[in-house]
């Protein structure tokens, strides 16, 4: 409904003004839609992409232990489903018998994996040759194939083999390089922060140490994994593709980010608390040791997390130090050589196999899942611990 | 694993030296003679006199090894610090006294301890500058400057071959190190990254800063920050897994031809990844404008949006400028999107349908292939690296004291 204008908004100079005016406004407001829209349809996009990956095709199959099967597990199954079983998940019959000498000559029927292309073609994703496809819904229809949550996606290793492929290493690659990013730049971290915010006296050092962590903070990634091959690697000998190294280039990148966080968070606890206690007596370290980091330690952990949150999605320097090996079996030690999530779902992106599409979607999702988790964790705790003085 | 064993002995041998150390304070305080400090702090004054020697010869050793001056074996050195420690341990015991000042001695040594830790940063740029630098060094001793910084052609393929010691094969000369398509293709995805960026993390900016409710503001800013969270990998799939496709189809519909590793998606999807850095520092710089400088135009009879465009945006233009070349750091620098979206062609062109190649590309490849750590190829990356990090510190370095020099004092 046109508004009945009067006086000088009849003006034409000042109508036009008013358009410019919603004009401008209704700009802003579509950019703001633009990046949501953004952010939809990237989450739809992932989501569509991996979500596929949490479910797998698997056949019943009776499992005949003769004496071929003892050397080749794939004669264990019956010539025309040798198509569609998964060629890893026969792989270990041999070993089985061997291990258990009491199961050859007999049969048993089982559940097992299918071959990648045909879970792939049954989830209407890709094409099968159509002998083979016909093949396959028969049995479907017969009920021999079934659909059912893939556990063994969280349960074991990289494979070579779309359909027996997990995130399980990667994860615990993941948490032994966090574990060392942690030690490493937590203790580190916040000693700085203590001494720039409660011990430095304003000289050139202190300074030329406050520039230095500011431009620490923006420095490309890449280039600390330049760093940690060149020192790490090169000159101290850690070896290469391990959860220790990657965790050292990690923490010198967290580094920046957790001793600012802490400055924020020391410096947010309001002097006369300080002075209070240094009316009592207490030393310098006293009063920090205390008064001041209890008071600020929940401020320390949120921005902790958050470095840790940044550490964990973070590729680009840990392929410098080597950790886009192939590991099935997931390490034990930091010594070992080990893979992080990130680094899996890159190696994934760069099968040829379309199968990894889904594999790579569906780490994704994991991924986002454990950042969201320790991002809203941060938020909780700033929520829970926020104080005004 | 010797630091680890080291810490080990050290551990039980602390617990020991505190309990000591305490246990003759208070004995000295049970004869009647008063101390100047706690008797704990008397407890940790032996422990430093324990540990720190202790600790310092280890790290001794183990410099001396890492410079090759000499290489004592890991026996020796566990040994030799246990030994110091156990003669630190005695003479902290022995140098307790009522006048010593336990509690000034032991602040003094944790204000060294805090600042040798604040030190580290400045450690870790000396290292990344010294590190990359010596390498850069070995590879322009092979390649000339003004052929890495001048040169039209990179083309580094056949030094794979001299690196497998068949060199003779290729001949000299068919290895080329000219940068200019590395950096040409760098520049491309960083300016369509801030095309992409800018104006929807300004225009955003804006609206929450100046248009938005509380409750408006309450969402849209942290709904915005989850772009920033999300990992470069995951950017780098949805580049080039949706992206690049709808891209070419769009391309093809306009009767264009776009390659399928095109600079123009990845460039993209980096502006997205940037827009949350635009947005949340222009809203802060917006935020910081006060209030009075708005009401004064609105007495002047502006309207909001010219008041935005005539007042606020020029006042904040420093502010916003810093966040932009921030911005820009940030995409010179950034690895994943275009190590698996864009090509691995260097090509020196100025269309953004064509696959290009950039910098951080580059550095991933030559150092994940099977090529021995010294030959150009490999080292060529450290020359990159090089580069890279002396145009973000300088972009850094803008962009701080542009905000510091233009900071206005509105009070």
């Amino acid at each position: 409904m046109q508004r009945r204008l009067t006086g000088s908004a009849n003006d034409p100079l000042i109508r036009a003004r008013y358009r410019r005016e919603s004009r401008f406004k209704a700009y802003s407001i579509a950019a703001l839609f633009v990046a949501f829209g953004i952010i939809v349809a990237f989450f739809t996009d992932i989501i569509s992409q991996g979500y596929s990956a949490f479910w797998q095709s698997e056949i019943r199959v009776t499992l005949d232990y003769n004496e071929r099967a003892e050397r080749i597990g794939r004669f264990a199954i019956p010539e025309d489903l040798r198509e569609i079983v998964s060629r890893g998940a026969v792989r270990s019959i041999p070993l089985q018998i061997r291990n258990n000498p009491e199961l050859a000559g007999t049969t048993r029927t089982e559940w097992v994996p299918v071959y990648s292309r045909v879970d792939q073609y049954l989830k209407g994703k890709e094409d099968l040759p159509p002998a083979l496809a016909s093949q396959v819904n028969e049995l479907k229809a017969a009920g021999v194939i079934r659909t059912t949550f893939n556990w063994a996606f969280f349960t074991s290793g990289d494979s070579k083999l779309p359909e027996l492929a997990g995130i399980f290493s990667a994860a615990v690659g993941s948490l032994l390089v966090l574990a060392v990013t942690l030690a490493f730049a937590f203790p580190i971290g916040v000693m700085s922060a203590i001494y720039l915010e409660e011990f430095a006296p304003d000289n050139k050092l202190t300074q030329a140490i406050e520039v230095n962590i500011n431009n620490l903070a923006a420095v490309p990634s890449i280039i600390f994994g330049l760093l940690g091959l060149a020192v790490f690697i090169n000159t101290f000998g850690v070896p290469r593709s391990s959860a220790l190294v990657g965790g050292l280039t990690l923490g010198l990148m967290t580094l920046p980010i957790i001793i600012i966080s802490t400055r924020a968070a020391l410096r947010a606890v309001p002097d006369p608390i300080r002075l209070g206690a240094f009316a009592m007596g207490c030393s310098r370290w006293q009063v920090v040791r205390d008064h001041v980091l209890p008071l600020s330690l929940p401020g320390i952990l949120t921005g902790t997390i958050i470095g840790l949150a940044q550490a964990m999605g973070e590729t680009a320097p840990l392929i410098i130090v080597g950790m886009i090996a192939y590991i099935p079996e997931a390490p034990t030690s930091i010594f070992e050589s080990a893979t992080v999530l990130p680094a899996q779902i890159f190696t994934w992106a760069s099968e040829p196999r379309k199968a990894f599409v889904e594999k790579t979607g569906a780490g994704i999702i994991v991924l986002l899942a454990i950042l969201l988790t320790l991002n809203a964790t941060a938020v909780f705790l700033r929520r829970k611990f926020e104080r005004r003085w | 694993m010797t630091t680890l064993l080291l810490l080990a002995a050290l551990a039980p041998l602390g617990y020991l030296a505190f309990r000591l150390g305490r246990g003759k304070a208070l004995q000295t305080m049970a004869a009647g003679i008063s101390m100047h400090s706690r008797p704990q702090q008397y407890g940790w004054y032996s422990v430093v006199w324990m540990g720190l020697p202790a600790l310092g010869v280890a790290i001794a050793a183990a410099l001396l090894s890492v410079f090759g001056v000499i290489a004592p074996s890991r026996e020796l050195v566990l040994i030799v610090s246990l030994v110091v420690a156990l003669l630190g341990l005695a003479h902290g015991l022995r140098a307790i006294r009522p006048d010593v000042r336990a509690r000034n001695i032991l602040d003094n040594t944790i204000r060294w301890l805090l600042l040798s830790a604040a030190l580290i940063s400045i450690i870790t740029t000396v290292s990344i500058v010294l590190s990359i630098l010596f390498e850069a060094m070995r590879f322009f001793r092979e390649v000339s400057v003004w052929e890495f910084i001048t040169g039209t052609v990179w083309a580094p393929g056949d030094t794979f071959l001299e690196a497998a010691g068949r060199g003779d094969e290729v001949g000299e000369g068919t290895s080329f190190f000219g940068s200019v398509p590395l950096f040409a293709g760098t520049f491309m995805v960083t300016a369509i990254a801030m095309a992409t960026a800018l104006p929807i993390g300004l225009l955003s900016a804006i609206f929450m800063s100046e248009y938005a409710t509380r409750a408006q503001r309450g969402i849209a800013k942290p709904v915005l920050e989850i772009l920033a969270g999300i990992p470069t990998v995951v950017y780098g799939f949805f580049a080039a897994i949706t992206v690049t496709p709808i891209i070419v189809d769009i391309a093809a519909f306009f009767g264009l031809d776009a390659s399928y590793s095109n600079i123009l998606s990845p460039g993209i999807v980096m502006g997205i990844m940037i827009i949350p850095f635009i947005s949340s520092l222009s809203d802060d710089v917006i935020n910081s404008i006060p209030q009075s400088l708005r009401e004064g135009a609105y007495a002047l009879g502006t309207t909001h949006s010219e008041t935005i465009k005539k007042v606020i945006l020029p006042a904040a233009l420093p502010g916003v400028i810093s966040a932009f070349l921030l911005g820009v750091s940030r995409a010179l620098g950034e690895t994943m999107i275009v190590v698996m979206a864009a090509g691995v062609r260097p090509n020196l062109t100025w269309n953004p349908l064509e696959d290009m190649t950039t910098v951080t590309v580059n550095i991933v490849y030559s150092l994940t292939g099977d090529l021995a750590f010294d030959s150009p190829q490999t080292l060529s990356a450290f020359a990159l690296g090089l580069v890279l990090f002396i145009v973000t510190l300088m972009l850094n370095l803008v962009s701080t004291y542009l905000v510091r020099r233009f900071k206005q004092n509105y009070d």
